[in-house]
């Protein structure tokens, strides 16, 4: 579980006081926390872990990481369930 | 394109074994620190693709697998409790404790909540105001940043229903205790890429001065893996024992600055058991005091718990590098990931699961010859 998952950062907001992005992982837009890599931009490619960036990797690196995590079936943390206001309340 | 990509990294891999075949002049043995390594290294057959002299041992970084018994036990003792919404990332529901896991205690009625971000449990805490939110913060250094973030935020914004069950392990301070034990047959160490990500590599250099090993920084793709071993067996071979960094594309000497700050910030060392090793002095995290109210253990006073691990069970010495998983008799019969009796088959990282993953119960395959000539034989 110690592995970062490489991402595209489509969007970036801030969300009281934390700075956020929307960040792509294949088909899936998962939110990220930016704190961790104050110089990456929209556009960039980062690493990610449990919802945090913490390196800015090239888009060849990205691909290829991807690729790998998804032959070794290391991409399910993403499959955890989105928290929103609505969620948050009620059990799983 | 990508069938050439893979033929190129095909052709490469293959020139980097050559190159280790040739430089190499008497066995080695070399430790892979990282789950995540020991993954791709059973996946892609990387250790039967060496030559026969250099053996691969499985380290000890699955954190999962690592988590002490009795901390389990003490999440289900909390999450067990009225009025608590107990959060974990996915992997840890599957663990079993003393009496089951945290999916059959959910399916029992408890609201364990799977969270992608620690941070979302701030979310949870703020829609459900008149409950206790903890979160079981584990993970090594990787991990860190972001649950030491979700204490400071908590404490920050005066967020007070949201505490942390801390089971966090550090890497180096295992490093040294492996080459401690008299038993040791690592000679240089493959290092976590992603851990030091964050942390950089400058603590593991006294370590490498220390007991005279070479670490190489290293990746988890295959070639990122055989690269490192090629480094390791030139100081090996050189005599050398510096620490290299195999993975600079990622990662410097002084790893994410912010990130290693906010750990500061919000942990001290502490000692730290780990599971089917025992304790490791100075190898985990607590809370510093000042966030004492978001301190699970001790608003829940949840006492010591006894455990009891199987008698079979080699996995300590396993983490440690001196056995496999095929020197267990329970290996791929008793013990399978869906019953699992120890630390190393508990997560797909554990070197027991990683191997039944790839299938390699089902052929007999003991510790490397070169291994065994140098234990006189003994397996
Ligand atoms: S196969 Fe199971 S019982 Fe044997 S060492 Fe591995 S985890 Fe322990």
């Amino acid at each position: 579980m110690c592995l970062a998952i490489p991402g595209k950062v489509l969007e970036e907001f801030d969300r009281g006081g934390i700075r956020m992005a929307k960040v792509q992982f294949g088909g899936i837009v998962r939110e990220a926390s930016l704190d961790y890599t104050p110089e990456a931009a929209v556009g960039d490619f980062v690493l990610v872990h449990v919802g945090f960036a913490i390196s800015i990797v090239n888009a060849e690196e990205a691909a290829r990481t991807y690729q790998l995590l998804e032959e070794m079936d290391q991409l399910t943390e993403l499959d955890a369930p989105v928290v929103d206001e609505i969620t948050a309340r009620k059990p799983q | 394109m990508k069938y050439i990509d893979e033929y190129r990294s095909a052709r490469l891999a293959q020139s980097v074994v050559n190159e280790i075949r040739r430089i190499q002049t008497r066995p080695w043995v070399i430790m892979e620190v990282c789950g995540g390594q020991t993954h791709s290294i059973v996946k892609h057959g990387l250790d039967r693709l060496l030559p026969e002299g250099v053996e691969l041992v499985h380290g000890p970084g699955c954190p999962v697998c690592v988590t002490p018994l009795e901390n389990i036990d003490k999440a289900h003792a909390i999450a067990a409790q009225h009025g608590v919404i107990f959060c974990s990332f996915g992997d840890m529901l599957r663990v079993p404790g003393s009496s089951g896991d945290l999916f059959t205690l959910k399916s029992q009625g408890a609201d364990i909540r799977v969270v992608y971000s620690p941070l979302d449990c701030l979310k949870i805490a703020r829609a459900n105001p008149e409950k206790q939110i903890v979160f079981f913060a584990i993970g090594f250094e990787t991990t860190a940043p972001a649950n030491a973030m979700l204490v400071f935020r908590a404490a920050q914004e005066g967020t007070k229903n949201v505490s942390v069950l801390v089971s966090h392990s550090l890497v180096p301070p295992a490093m040294s205790f492996i080459l401690d034990s008299p038993l040791n047959r690592v000679q240089g160490f493959l290092g976590p890429g992603h851990v030091c990500t964050i942390m950089g590599y400058r603590e593991y250099e006294p370590i490498s001065e220390q007991y005279k090993v070479p670490i190489v920084i290293t990746g988890f793709e295959p070639l990122d893996l055989l690269q490192g071993t090629l480094m390791t067996v030139r100081q090996l071979e050189a005599g050398t024992a510096t620490v290299e960094n195999q993975y600079s594309r990622i990662l410097d000497r002084e790893g994410n600055v912010p990130a290693r700050k906010l750990v500061d910030r919000v942990f001290e060392v502490a000692d730290r058991k780990w599971r089917g090793v025992g304790w490791i002095p100075n190898s985990g995290y607590k809370l510093r005091s000042e966030f004492g109210d978001h301190d699970a253990e001790r608003l829940f006073h949840v006492g010591e718990i006894d455990t009891k691990e199987s008698s079979v069970c080699v996995s300590g010495q396993i983490l440690r590098g001196i056995k496999k998983p095929h020197d267990c008799p329970a290996f791929g019969t008793a013990c399978t990931p869906l019953t699992p009796l120890g630390a190393t088959m508990v997560s797909a990282e554990g070197a027991c699961a990683a191997y039944y993953a790839y299938g390699r119960h089902l052929n007999q395959q003991k510790t490397a010859p070169a291994a065994q000539a140098q234990m006189g034989g003994a397996a």
